[in-house]
């Protein structure tokens, strides 16, 4: 189920299959970059994030076909899952094994929550791997606001998102403008990001 | 929203991830579970006065075996269950060893014995409570490790919830071991079981509202 060769799936409707090697060095490359954002390199994240989506627009799109529209909130509320659970990521295993699980996982708590199973158009067994190929990068925009799920927060975890995510100030600033302590600051920013995801599922 | 801008969102001053947050929080609920249970005993049922001299009987140290090795594959089951793509892997067998193993002596002893005497060991003095005593010594696990669990990713919440509770049974058995005269593999391989079963069901039943993320 979350095997990591692609060698295993010959879909000739696959868009761009990558060969073994190109494949091994992609995952090579990202995991290696996701190790430097766990030790807390934001660039690298970036990155890592960035590439991630890429591929998960291309998983969602493939499998949802006949609600295409959803694909893009699916990319958002799995961005979010990922980061929410970035700690449980297990730097002796794949990381796009990890990543598809989770892709996996949300898109079958989609399909349950929604209760559109019809919807489905392919195997969601299929390889995480065939869907690495990444060339519609295009509309990134998403159904919803996240600007309004960010404001129905409560006012201190708003406010550390805001200035801590937002206006990119760093931890000790924001606890200096919002009277809160450093690690409040980080406590609030993380249950913000958590109450977010739970409000992206809520909103379906 | 586009979903750069959210990328952004999720970058920016996100720091370095948590270090070791399986074992951190597996490492909290069995401390906390095990002190638990063990409180537990010594309040309402009491260590068993006969211990030391059970602790000369292979039965004794059979029993406790037992619900040890259980524990231990419960307990990494539901660790590599905790996180995303992970399944639970040779943990499964090592129960499936034990339980046949169990059942295969309790089988050969009810064979052995006389026929008279196949009824006392099949149910002792306590058959009646012992299942739900050893679901009550798993309860501290079991609350504590929902708790460790809802703080990582499993994406098979059913399955994790039931390994999780089969731990929590099994860690249970284990404590109520202390206090259990019976050593009877007939008894052991009902009542025990059932005993481990009650939180597992449970985990299942309630792992998937409960440990969604």
């Amino acid at each position: 189920m979350t095997r990591v060769s692609p060698s295993a799936v010959t879909d000739p409707t696959s868009p761009a299959n990558l060969s073994d090697e190109a494949f091994t060095a992609r995952e090579e490359r990202l995991r290696t970059l996701m190790l430097r954002a766990q030790a807390g390199d934001e660039a690298a994240y970036r990155v890592v994030l960035t590439e991630l989506s890429v591929h998960l627009r291309a998983y969602y799109r493939r499998r949802l076909t006949r609600i295409a529209g959803e694909a893009e909130d699916l990319v958002q509320e799995t961005l979010l899952a990922i980061h929410n659970q970035r700690h449980t990521y297990d730097r002796s295993r794949p990381l796009t094994a990890w990543c598809y699980a989770i892709a996996r996982y949300k898109l079958v708590d989609f399909l349950r929550r929604r209760g559109r199973r019809e919807a489905l158009t392919d195997s969601i067994d299929d390889d995480f791997s065939q869907q690495l190929s990444g060339d519609e990068s295009d509309a990134t925009d998403a159904h919803r606001d996240m600007q309004q799920l960010l404001d129905a927060l409560p006012e201190r975890q708003r406010l550390s998102v805001v200035y801590v995510k937002i206006e990119g100030r760093s931890v000790a600033e924001t606890a200096t403008l919002t009277g809160m302590s450093e690690s409040a600051v980080k406590v609030n920013v993380h249950r913000a990001l958590k109450a977010l995801s739970a409000k992206v599922r809520g909103a379906k | 929203m586009k979903t750069d801008a959210l990328i952004d969102l999720l970058a920016t001053g996100a720091g370095p991830a948590q270090r070791h947050p399986v074992a951190r929080r597996f490492g909290v609920a069995v401390a906390v579970g095990a002190a638990g249970g063990f409180a537990i005993l010594l309040l309402a049922f009491g260590i068993n006065p006969a211990l030391r001299d059970f602790t000369l009987l292979p039965g004794f140290w059979i029993k406790m075996t037992f619900a040890v090795v259980l524990a231990l594959s419960g307990f990494v089951a539901s660790v590599r269950l905790a996180r995303p793509g992970v399944a639970v892997g040779n943990a499964k067998w090592l129960a499936v060893a034990a339980l046949t193993a169990l059942w295969v002596l309790a089988l050969v002893v009810l064979a052995d014995a006389d026929p008279g005497a196949r009824s006392q060991l099949v149910f002792g003095n306590s058959w009646s409570v012992c299942p739900f005593r050893i679901a009550l010594l798993s309860a501290p696990t079991f609350a504590a490790s929902i708790w460790a669990m809802r703080g990582l990713a499993p994406t098979n919440q059913r399955l994790a919830g039931a390994a999780l509770g089969f731990f929590s049974g099994a860690l249970g058995a284990s404590i109520y071991g202390l206090h259990c005269p019976e050593l009877a593999p007939p008894f052991l391989a009902i009542w025990y079981v059932i005993g481990i079963l009650i939180p597992t069901v449970v985990g299942s039943v309630i792992g998937r509202p409960m440990l969604r993320w």
